[in-house]
């Protein structure tokens, strides 16, 4: 946790300067402003934080101690009578390995998908000149101010009259719709007008002389994509597989549509299992906790990749 | 991929080189697959949408589609339903748009500054945003029961004052806690934006003000402020289209109750659309819903446009 997140992109500055800097004053006063300007941060870090520690304390906890313990600092500690016994419960009530193993899938094919497909376009756009290459790009771009619950409905009725294909009795048969499919979940997140725009800003800042060269040596374009261009761009890659795979782990709203087979749902969709009857409250931290330790956990492990990716998300409006 | 490459002896002149048929015809294969998933993805729904809006389209529907004309449109605006959900999406806006960017850019000159701890506390502030949406509601609907954290805490705090309430279920209260979970939730990713833009202003503006004698205020109106023109633009547009497009939280934490007070638009199409199958009066809906954001985008670009062009 003590990586520099976005400390390490800011320009080096002269080192720390001696003495007071310029707007602090000395002694008394400079204290007062330091101590308010850390409680300030710590009531914060609380406000923000304490949620997510109650989630997973709570996740321990039968549904007795759980309230014994609110409306003191007990909420938050791990202490009385802890057992793993929510998680037993949930992964005996709910398919939760299942779900997670959805999720997996879908989030991995939608990511790796998507860095090639955006990534060709981004290049055909970026290092090729060709008729109509500006308003192809400018179309694309237009798909950026239009976001997807305004066609959600219309979608799920089209996708619904989708020709698939299935294999029934060893034969091929064409199927009508799409729904309660995993391509129904991957296909329409692939190609994505922010991903192709941030490898088109990328591709932009490598010098053009790399492609001429490889043109002389005889390389085609698409080896000049694959083994000149594409080695290059590491950290636009990490970026646009960090800012597509939370919105594929996290979706919500068109699985919920899409899927009703429950061996094909994914994770977020998975926590309608708890609205039945009476709120089993440990059961469902549980699965929560679940739900978000392999984000939470990628998170912390790529924490400045993650950070400077939605930072580069907002570098031009 | 089929290579396409000329033979370097037939031209000398790179441009003429790079604009030849073969190149025109490689450079659209390399745009082709997303271009295709767009079009089957987006441009295709969107059209629909303008068209299924006037027809009586089912989700599954024995009867052929017919265009019902205005239809859609004259039972959407004489339903009550609908102008609640339309003055909740509203309110939500209105007030969560401010708040979320005001408070992030608070947050982002706060660790903006460079002292012991800075990348820890940022951290923390944006373990929310890592965290789906979907979970932060089943977690706040915990928090908000009547016998939960947030009435306790209340309690505790307050020596047993203020009781609190059963915020999901009361009118008054159901749409201003949602609003207060979904800021705590997003902010965190808007003060990294926020905070990308902060660092864009050279550090010498500042030092060259605090040497002219400009207090703290006069340098945040006179050299942030101008500064962060386009990450305004940027943020207040993402947080407006966010926030009118509220759906999961509803879904999860109130089902549009009580008494319709949490009901949005996105709700009720999803509603119409998916519940109750009617495509078109969805798709309708969803038209108003299109408009709707298209209009407010466009009008924030226009207000924040940039002034140096004029």
């Amino acid at each position: 946790m003590t990586t520099t997140a976005l400390a390490a992109q800011r320009p080096a500055r002269p080192g720390p300067r001696p003495g007071p800097q310029p707007g602090t004053r000395p002694g008394l006063p400079g204290i007062a402003t330091t101590i308010g300007h850390y409680s300030g941060r710590i009531v914060l870090a609380a406000f923000f934080g304490f949620p997510i520690v109650f989630m997973f304390v709570s996740s321990l906890k039968p549904d007795t101690q759980i309230f014994a313990d609110m409306g003191s600092v007990k909420a938050f500690l791990p202490v009385g009578d802890v057992s793993f016994d929510n998680y037993r419960t949930t992964l005996e009530t709910v398919p939760a390995i299942r779900f997670l193993v959805n999720s997996v899938i879908v989030s991995g094919l939608t990511v790796g998908l998507g860095l090639v497909v955006n990534s060709m376009a981004a290049f055909g756009l970026s290092r090729m000149q060709w008729r109509g290459r500006g308003l192809v790009l400018s179309v694309i771009l237009a798909t950026l101010v239009v976001p997807v619950e305004t066609f959600a409905l219309p979608m799920l009725w089209w996708v619904n009259k989708l020709p698939g294909l299935t294999v029934q009795d060893g034969a091929l048969l064409w199927t009508e719709g799409w729904l309660d499919t995993y391509h129904v979940q991957i296909l329409p997140f692939v190609a994505n007008a922010f991903s192709i725009y941030l490898y088109y800003s990328y591709f932009q800042s490598i010098p053009k002389d790399l492609d001429e060269a490889a043109r002389i040596d005889g390389a085609g374009w698409f080896r000049i994509y694959r083994s000149v261009i594409m080695p290059l761009s590491g950290p636009a890659t990490a970026s646009v597989a960090i800012l597509t795979f939370l919105p594929a782990w996290n979706q919500y709203l068109w699985p919920l549509m899409v899927v009703q087979d429950e061996n094909l749902r994914p994770v977020m969709v998975g926590v309608s299992y708890f609205f039945q009857l009476d709120i089993a409250w440990g059961p469902m931290m549980a699965y929560a906790t679940l739900i978000t330790v392999p984000v939470l956990a990628l998170f912390l492990t790529f924490q400045r990749a993650f950070i400077g990716s939605i930072a580069s998300s907002g570098v031009k409006g | 991929m089929a290579t396409t490459l000329s033979p370097p002896t037939v031209s000398t002149d790179p441009r003429a080189r790079l604009e030849s048929h073969s190149t025109s015809a490689t450079g659209l294969a390399f745009v082709s697959p997303a271009l295709v998933l767009l079009v089957l993805f987006f441009f295709v729904p969107v059209a629909l949408c303008f068209v299924l809006a006037f027809t009586n389209a089912r989700l599954i529907s024995p009867e052929p589609l017919r265009f019902t004309g205005l239809d859609n449109f004259t039972r959407m605006f004489s339903d009550p339903l609908f102008w609640h959900s339309l003055r909740n999406t509203a309110y939500f806006a209105v007030v969560v748009v401010p708040v979320q960017s005001g408070l992030a850019l608070l947050l982002a000159i706060l660790v903006n500054k460079r002292a012991r701890g800075t990348n820890i506390f940022r951290t923390i502030y944006f373990v929310p945003v890592v965290t789906s949406i979907v979970v932060v509601s089943i977690l706040w609907r915990f928090m908000y029961a009547e016998g939960g954290l947030v009435n306790s805490l209340l309690q505790a705090a307050t020596f047993n004052l203020v009781q609190g309430t059963d915020w999901l279920n009361n009118t008054s209260t159901a749409m201003p806690a949602i609003m207060v979970m979904s800021v705590w939730q997003a902010v965190g990713f808007h003060m990294v934006i926020w905070l990308a833009g902060l660092q864009t202003i050279p550090e010498e503006q500042y030092e060259a003000a605090a040497l002219d004698g400009a207090s703290k205020w006069h340098q945040f109106w006179h050299i942030t402020w101008p500064g962060l023109r386009d990450t305004r633009t940027f943020i207040l547009v993402t947080i407006t289209i966010a926030a009118l497009s509220l759906f999961a939280q509803i879904n999860v934490m109130t089902n549009g109750g009580p008494l319709n007070s949490t009901s949005t638009v996105v709700y009720q199409a999803v509603r119409t659309g998916y519940s109750q199958q009617q495509t078109g009066y969805a798709s309708a809906i969803s038209l108003v819903f299109f408009v709707l954001v298209l209009t407010i985008s466009l009008f924030q670009r226009f207000l924040t446009r940039d002034k140096d062009l004029r």
